[in-house]
C-alpha cells in the first residue's frame, strides 16, 4: 500500500514531506493505525556516519522519526493541519545494523489546541529490540486542533 | 578532517572559523521539507555532523578516540528557508567517558539560530 492510499481522506497530506529530504533518504510508507504511522528507511551507504563500522549516521534516523511522528499527528487529528517540530529528543540505544532497513514507529499520544505530543521507537528488524526512542512536540501553525 | 558519506548526502562542507570547524549546507531539493523550508531532520543531521566535528577536533588534541552518540535533544526556533544553513558545535565538557556538546544552526545571522541541540556522547579513548 502506498502512502496515498494509507492517508486517503486527509486532503493534502500525501504531498507533505515525501518529496525533498525524505525522498533523498529513500523513506517510504510501511504501516499505520488511528494514531500511529510506521515508515521505512532502507540502508544506503551514502548515509554512513562511521566509515569504520558502516553504521548509518543518527541524522537519517532523526529525520525518519520526525516524519513518522508528524504523520501520526495527522492520523490522530484525522486531517491535515500545518505544523512545525517544536522539539524532538532521540535516545540512541544501540547502533543500527549495517545493511538493515530501519522501521520508525511514530505515535501521537496527546492532541491539544496548539500542541501535539508524540513518541516513538525505531528498530531494524525486531520491534522488541529498538535502536532508538523518541519523544517530542509539534506546534500547529494555523487554527488549533 | 574527513567528513563521513552522510555529510556529502546533506551537501555539507567543512569551513574553519577561528580554528574551529563550521559546517555549511546549501539549500537543495535533497534537504527540502515542507515547501520552502529545510527539513528538520536535515537540520538535525547538520547539527550532529557539526557536533561530532567539534568533538573530534578537540579529542584529536588529546590523542583521539571513538565517539558514540547517546542522545540528542533539538529545539527548532525558526523555519530554515531556501538558503545556506551553517552549524557549529561547542564541547561544553569532555570527560574520560562522556562528552557534552551543544550545537546551533543559523542562516543569515548567527545570533538568531534556527535550531539548537544538546547532545551526549560516549567516548572510547584511543
Amino acid at each position: 500500500m502506498g502512502i496515498n492510499d494509507a492517508l486517503t481522506g486527509i486532503p493534502g497530506m500525501e504531498q507533505i514531506r515525501f518529496g525533498g529530504h525524505g525522498s533523498r533518504l529513500g523513506i517510504a510508507y510501511h504501516a499505520h493505525g488511528d494514531d500511529w504511522v510506521e515508515l521505512a528507511l532502507p540502508y544506503a551507504t551514502d548515509m554512513i556516519g562511521d566509515e569504520a563500522s558502516g553504521v548509518i549516521a543518527s541524522g537519517p534516523i532523526f529525520a525518519l522519526m520526525d516524519m513518522a511522528t508528524s504523520l501520526a499527528t495527522w492520523r490522530r487529528l484525522g486531517r491535515f493541519l500545518p505544523h512545525a517540530t517544536l522539539d524532538l529528543r532521540v535516545d540512541y540505544l544501540r547502533p543500527a545494523r549495517p545493511g538493515h532497513t530501519v522501521i520508525g514507529h511514530g505515535e501521537c499520544y496527546a492532541l491539544k489546541r496548539s500542541i501535539s505530543f508524540v513518541r516513538g521507537q525505531a528498530h531494524d528488524g525486531d520491534a522488541a529490540d529498538p535502536i532508538a526512542h523518541v519523544t517530542g512536540t509539534f506546534m500547529f501553525l494555523d487554527a488549533g486542533a | 578532517m574527513k567528513l563521513p558519506p552522510y555529510a556529502d548526502l546533506l551537501g555539507a562542507t567543512l569551513e574553519w572559523e577561528d580554528g574551529l570547524p563550521v559546517l555549511a549546507m546549501p539549500f537543495s531539493r535533497d534537504v527540502l521539507g515542507r515547501p520552502g523550508f529545510v527539513q528538520g531532520g536535515a537540520i538535525t543531521g547538520l547539527l550532529e555532523v557539526a557536533a561530532i566535528a567539534a568533538l573530534r577536533h578537540q579529542l584529536a588534541g588529546e590523542g583521539g578516540g571513538q565517539i558514540k552518540p547517546i542522545n540528542v535533544t533539538v529545539d527548532f526556533m525558526r523555519g530554515g528557508r531556501e538558503r545556506v544553513t551553517r552549524a557549529a558545535g561547542i564541547v561544553t565538557r569532555l570527560g574520560t567517558r562522556i562528552a557534552n556538546v551543544e550545537a546551533s544552526a543559523w542562516q543569515d545571522d548567527r545570533a538568531k539560530p534556527i535550531a539548537s541541540a544538546r547532545m551526549n556522547y560516549l567516548i572510547v579513548r584511543a
